[in-house]
């Protein structure tokens, strides 16, 4: 072990125990947490793709309705069929398909995938000094039911009446109703990647409970770790509910039960063969009940990448490591009672409401702590402008406009006016896109050299930083202003129909102005599109001709991930390591270096 | 270097790896139920006066298959305390009875689902309702061609016209079989032709929300005891072999699966009081 700042000279440790095995075994098969993580963090990344280009076609569609696509529009109608894309078309069923499907390709087969499981996988045995997660086979079974789950979400656009078409809530009797079949796929699939969540939390939290390398105490642990540890509960607690619900939707489906179908419901203007009995809003309850906790699980990696980002280049300990942590708790513990305040539309009483007002605004105070703590750890600090740390300066501000702007929809009187507006869209979107993802593009640059023992490259990367900072904020600052003008999300014309160029004079029609910021979202979408080609290229590129790292811890960091051999060996770490010291000890007064590993002994 | 605590426990914890993940996975698997358990509880006081069901399950075949479940439960602990003390051949004895007992409350639970979708709630031409077990389907028995005949065991409600405390009546007779109403109700054979049938649907879950909650629910908890029959067997089949090389890590799995199996004897012990009794 003891790597650390020493030139690499380490003969190939990672042929010891996969030496001899095939290629199937090591790179498909594999249950080394490493080799998982990374076909997460590959197969994530191409859905996330697929998710972008569902934007885009559904962009053109609303900024240009009933006019073909341009390039694709003939492959769309040689792939969908007439009945879905006629002449290159995007007809309204498709863009509803597109619609939820971009939402659930997004968050459950995107951004978790990458966010919890491929860094988590790669990073939380590394940086806790395990040799690998607690059930390496079990990890293999989460990573193939995730792969066959998104095969089934993909595959369901290709079957007649195409994927699921009722958002990515899936909302009955909508979702029922639709006579389709995607919706059954939809759930189906749904049940496949709630499977791999749900190996992969337990899995996550046994590791951390179980393999911390002696002397890693809970208070030494790295924040990114507290980060997927809190994740790893939520997903283990919030998903098995939106499995039931599933479950009972699929009843619904295919026993033509009545679950969420309400006595007396006529779809068509016909008496729906049903028993009835059922109630709507049980859907949401349970959906909601999952999907609150999900924006954490969306936001809480991404905060520990930040955290770990911001320690190593400010050279300095992170600001209230304590208050973080607690923080991230409390959020977890919040999580699960704010639910309804998605639902303060449905008609539920002011007593309710209140209630989950208050917890809406009480959860803000622990991401305020976070924030603030992240922000403060910049003061006084003598930072590195790389890649990887503009990305997480441009997550701060882009999160706080996230989050603020979602104050006015906890609250049950101004949410009655932006609810299912493009309001909510910019809100989430500055929450995950600029967010989220700026993140998980900070730990891709920041951890690359220890995958590949190379560096991105870093001037391109700085142009993918600066083009997809402002493309992102050109995209979803007017949809602020869509969204308070009244704009409802979910409109495959955009909202022409309510234009007033429509219905001149109608009061509260969307004007001109209002109605052209399409046009401006969509070619600021197609330049995020190309500001996305350098990031491509220089990922690629630099797996093989980037420069070298002439040290196992290029960044000069504490944590224990960068004390290993590059990359890591089956197994991780040649011999056990002992933690001596807590995570962020930078610029220590009285030491040589400014940094200490966890692993150093006094 | 090799995964540590899969076999001795982890000083601080005090517990090996796997029987972490168990817990983390029951954890779920309460959220799971809790989360179908709360739909019933919506769904119930969403229904209207009089029309969610009472006595619609076989009380005694519930208490039967309970006793069944938990004598399993009884059983799988002294198959594990047998390898804790090394009685290999007592191990083998008491997982072959949880099998067995498993397979029989397969059986008895197959046998009431059996007795739902035997169940027919007919509506009739006149608007009434016939209700009743099927004891007969004549050959041409066709619904869309009119023709034949089916035979019911049960007897004939009439709902339309209905209000108020006299409504509330009739519907015990179909609704609560444990009321006075219920109770009295004399079930005769009725012959009907097709020409009188409406439409016709069995007790299957698409037949009321309660049967609707009741397959589902019995449904996931019988998918669990398979699941756990298929892992006890494989243990005490296959999977023994490995007593001789190392009976620590074996005596481990033993428990594991007990664990689970205990879980799903519980997730019966609240659901039989809420299906059956409530």
């Amino acid at each position: 072990m003891q790597a650390s700042t020493q030139a690499i000279a380490h003969p190939h440790l990672d042929e010891d125990h996969h030496a001899g095995a095939g290629f199937w075994s090591k790179y498909v098969f594999s249950t080394d947490h490493k080799v998982i993580g990374i076909q997460y963090g590959f197969t994530a990344l191409c859905f996330l793709f697929f998710g972008f280009c569902l934007m885009l076609m559904m962009r053109w569609q609303i900024a240009h309705p009933g006019e073909p696509v341009p390039l694709i529009g003939p492959w769309l109608t040689s792939l969908l069929g007439e009945n879905m894309a006629a002449k290159g078309i995007v007809s309204p069923d498709l863009y509803n398909s597109f619609g939820a499907m971009h939402g659930t390709i997004m968050v459950f087969l995107g951004i978790v995938p990458l966010a919890f499981a491929a860094f988590g996988n790669y990073l939380v045995p590394l940086q806790i000094g395990a040799p690998d997660m607690a059930f390496p086979r079990v990890n293999m079974a989460s990573y193939q039911a995730y792969v066959l789950g998104g095969i089934i979400m993909f595959f369901s656009f290709f079957i007649p009446g195409g994927a699921a078409q009722a958002g990515w809530t899936s909302y009955p009797p909508l979702a029922v109703a639709i006579p389709t079949d995607g919706q059954t796929f939809w759930i189906i699939g749904m049940v496949f990647l709630i499977t791999s969540s749900l190996l992969g939390a337990v899995n996550f939290i046994a590791t951390v409970i179980q393999l911390r390398a002696p002397g890693m105490t809970w208070m030494r642990l790295p924040f990114f770790v507290w980060a997927q540890f809190v994740t790893a509960f939520l997903l283990l607690l919030a998903f098995p509910p939106l499995e039931a619900a599933a479950i009972m939707q699929l009843m619904d489906k295919v026993a033509h039960t009545s679950f969420f179908l309400p006595t007396g419901l006529a779809v068509g203007g016909q008496l729906a063969h049903i028993s009835g009995g059922g109630s709507p809003l049980l859907w949401q309850h349970l959906f909601w009940f999952l999907a609150h906790p999900e924006v954490y699980v969306l936001i809480l990696p991404a905060m520990g990448i930040v955290a770990e980002i911001i320690a190593n280049n400010t050279r300095k300990p992170l600001w209230g490591y304590k208050s973080l942590v607690y923080s991230v708790l409390t959020i977890g513990f919040l999580s699960f009672i704010v639910w309804a305040h998605h639902m303060y539309l449905t008609g539920m009483g002011t007593k309710i409401a209140t209630f989950f007002q208050t917890t809406t605004m009480i959860i803000s105070i622990p991401s305020v702590i976070i924030l603030s703590c992240l922000f403060i750890s910049l003061w006084g600090g003598a930072i590195r402008f790389n890649t990887p740390m503009l990305f997480v300066m441009a997550f701060l501000p882009m999160f706080g406009i996230g989050g603020l702007t979602g104050l006015p929809l906890g609250f049950g009187y101004s949410d009655i006016h932006l609810h299912d507006t493009y309001y909510v869209i910019a809100h989430f979107h500055y929450i995950v896109a600029p967010g989220t993802i700026f993140g998980l593009f900070a730990g891709i640059y920041y951890w690359f050299p220890k995958l590949t023992g190379r560096m991105m490259n870093e001037f391109w990367g700085k142009v993918h930083f600066w083009c997809s900072l402002i493309f992102m904020n050109l995209i979803f600052q007017p949809m602020f202003a869509q969204g308070m003008a009244g704009m409802l999300r979910r409109m495959a014309d955009g909202g022409a129909n309510y234009s007033q160029a429509k219905v001149p004079g109608a009061i509260g029609g969307l004007s001109a102005h209002t109605m052209g910021l399409h046009t401006y979202i969509l070619w600021a979408a197609v330049g995020l599109a190309l500001a996305q080609i350098p990031f491509v290229i220089n990922l690629f590129w630099s797996i093989n001709n980037g420069n070298k790292i002439t040290s196992d811890n290029p960044w000069e960091a504490t944590t224990l991930e960068w004390q290993t051999p590059t990359p890591p060996p089956h197994g991780n770490f040649a011999t056990a390591p002992l933690v001596h010291r807590g995570p962020y000890e930078y610029s220590v007064p009285g030491k040589v270096r400014d940094f200490t590993p966890q692993n150093e002994a006094d | 270097m090799d995964i540590p605590y899969t076999i001795e426990s982890r000083p601080d914890t005090g517990l090996y790896n796997a029987k972490v993940g168990i817990w983390l996975f029951l954890a779920s698997e309460v959220m799971l139920f809790g989360a179908l358990f709360s739909s019933y509880i919506l769904l119930r006081v969403g229904a209207p006066e009089g029309y969610w069901p009472h006595g619609w399950l076989n009380i005694p075949i519930g208490t039967a298959n309970t006793a069944v479940l938990i004598t399993s439960s009884i059983t799988t602990v002294m198959a594990w305390a047998s390898c804790k003390m090394n009685q290999f051949g007592k191990f083998k004895f008491y997982h072959a009875c949880t099998l067995c007992l498993a397979l029989t409350f397969v059986c008895i639970k197959s046998y009431e689902y059996h007795d739902k979708l035997t169940h027919y709630s007919v509506k009739l031409a006149d608007g009434k309702i016939a209700d009743g077990h099927l004891i007969e389907k004549s050959k041409d028995f066709d619904l869309v061609q009119k023709t034949g005949f089916v035979v019911l065991h049960g007897h004939v409600v009439d709902l339309a016209n209905k209000q108020g405390e006299e409504l509330q009546k009739e519907l015990k007779t179909i609704y609560d079989l444990r009321s006075p109403e219920g109770r009295a109700v004399e079930h005769k054979e009725l012959k009907l032709e097709a020409a009188q049938i409406a439409s016709m649907e069995t007790y299957g879950p698409w037949h009321h929300a309660y049967t609707a909650i009741y397959f589902t629910l019995t449904g996931l908890h019988a998918l669990h005891v398979i699941g756990g029959a298929i892992v006890i067997g494989f243990l005490w089949g296959p999977g023994s072999k490995l007593w001789q090389k190392d009976p620590e890590r074996f005596t481990n799995r033993i428990e594991i699966s007990g664990l689970f199996w205990h879980f799903v004897d519980l997730v019966w012990i609240f659901l039989f009081p809420v299906l059956y009794l409530l």
